[in-house]
């Protein structure tokens, strides 16, 4: 297996709000320009600190959901009530804001397209702001890899990136949503948790050994790479990103 | 200078003693999980422990003789580079003392490692003298899996990744081998006061 490893200290950088997106009712997408970024690989995340007027500080990690682009820099943020960073981060940042962060780090949940596929991405709500970076990538880059992208979101207004995936969909992508709680009138995709039979579905199979990629809440991950072990596919090329209820 | 973020302050008022709270993490009351794969399910007929690499002769052990040997209980605080910590968390298991006691090895670090491919590098002086255990219980309570059950190590001065989930043995060596998450940039040692989260802090 080919390792990566990030050489050198990495050392807290000042970060420009640039601009701040609302995806649905409670996720943001904050875009920030970092001047001297080095660049990721997609699935990194980023280490990020705020600091308080009487010194406290508080530090917590987001993937990045944007393709590698000079010293831009996209995190997308869900709000959690009574969480400390989450509810700043999204309702209180504005462009010409500055606050810190360092990064990239990660090195294993990690794709680029010289890497090929297919590709079986699985995303839980906000699970997909990693994902989200490999397939912005793969549309940079041009890249025709067989991907399919299973999407798990609680409703049909609670679908992040939603309109930039219609795009996207196409050219080897195939985006397939399940909406959980509640579907809009007239809805005829799948309706449930993810399970074994949607993944089989959703493919591809175990025999062209995709690589795949699974980011959400814990017990959507342990579910859902327990359902592809058990349909087959080697528990080796099955790599999981978790963010538990405490991520606030 | 770090910029101040105007309106940001604290919202949690730090449980229990902060004084236990190593710099850049917050306490939880929840055990989150975290893994870079599929959880294992080794059943415990399968399961055993082994010693080996620079050791004069390598010891195993099955899931029956594993759970027959001196044990500790240990309440401790634990500390995961994804910033949360956890207090007063209670395990039970075998002390790494215990377990070097049945081998003899000039080796200086040891690997352990785990099923479904994970490992973390050690240095020796780490896991002995009562610092490091293979725990089998927390809580109480059998480990469950997604947690790293059936057995998993406890080392609760150095970053939880170091306590390797789902482990299944250590491998002596004598040179130190960066494990898992050491070859992917973070810190070769992991030691939450320094705030050693990845390489060159």
């Amino acid at each position: 297996m080919a390792r990566a490893a990030i050489s050198g200290r990495l050392t807290w950088q000042l970060a420009e709000v640039v601009d701040v997106l609302t995806e649905t009712p409670r996720v943001k997408t904050i875009a920030f320009d970092v001047a001297d970024w080095a660049g990721h690989r997609a699935g990194q995340h980023v280490d990020v600190r705020l600091t308080a007027d009487d010194g406290y500080q508080a530090e917590r990690s987001y993937s990045i959901a944007s393709a590698p682009n000079g010293t831009r820099l996209d995190l997308t943020v869900v709000r959690i009530a009574d969480g400390e960073v989450s509810p700043y981060l999204a309702d209180e940042l504005k462009p010409g804001d500055r606050i810190e962060l360092r990064g990239p780090v990660g090195g294993y949940f990690v794709w680029e397209p010289p890497q090929g596929g297919p590709l079986l991405l699985v995303a839980g709500g906000s699970g997909i702001a990693p994902l989200m970076a490999m397939i912005r990538l793969r549309a940079a880059a041009g890249s025709a890899v067989d991907t399919r992208l299973l999407f798990s979101s609680h409703g049909w207004d609670d679908i992040i990136y939603r309109d930039e995936l219609e795009r996207l969909n196409g050219n080897g992508l195939t985006v397939v949503h399940t909406l959980t709680s509640s579907q809009p009138p007239g809805w005829t995709g799948y309706a449930r948790l993810v399970d074994a039979e949607m993944l089989a579905e959703v493919g591809p199979s175990p025999a062209e050994r995709p690589r795949v990629y699974v980011c959400g809440p814990t017990p959507f991950v342990e579910a859902v790479a327990e359902a592809l072990v058990h349909l087959g596919h080697a528990p080796q090329g099955i790599r999981t990103e978790r963010f538990g209820p405490t991520g606030g | 200078m770090p910029p101040i973020s105007r309106g940001f302050h604290r919202r949690r008022q730090p449980d229990g003693d902060p004084s236990r709270v190593p710099p850049g993490q917050y306490v939880t009351g929840d055990f989150p999980v975290l893994s870079a794969g599929p959880t294992p399910h080794t059943p415990l007929e399968e399961w055993s422990f082994t010693i080996r690499g620079a050791v004069e002769a390598p010891v195993s052990w099955s899931w029956e003789e594993f759970v027959a040997l001196p044990s500790e209980t240990v309440t401790t605080d634990i500390h995961c580079v994804t910033k949360w910590s956890k207090l007063d968390t209670s395990w039970k298991g075998v002390s790494v003392d215990t377990l070097l006691e049945a081998v003899e090895s000039k080796a200086e670090y040891l690997t352990a490692w785990s099923d479904g491919g994970y490992s973390a590098n050690l240095a020796l002086d780490d896991v002995t003298d009562g610092r490091a255990w293979v725990a089998y219980e927390f809580g109480g309570l059998p480990l469950e899996p997604e947690h790293g059950g059936p057995a998993r190590m406890l080392i609760p001065h150095l970053y939880f990744w170091k306590s390797a989930k789902w482990v299944r043995g250590l491998a002596l060596t004598l040179d130190d081998e960066p494990g898992f998450w050491e070859t992917y940039g973070y810190h070769n040692h992991g030691d939450p006061w320094l705030e050693q989260r990845y390489q060159g802090d």
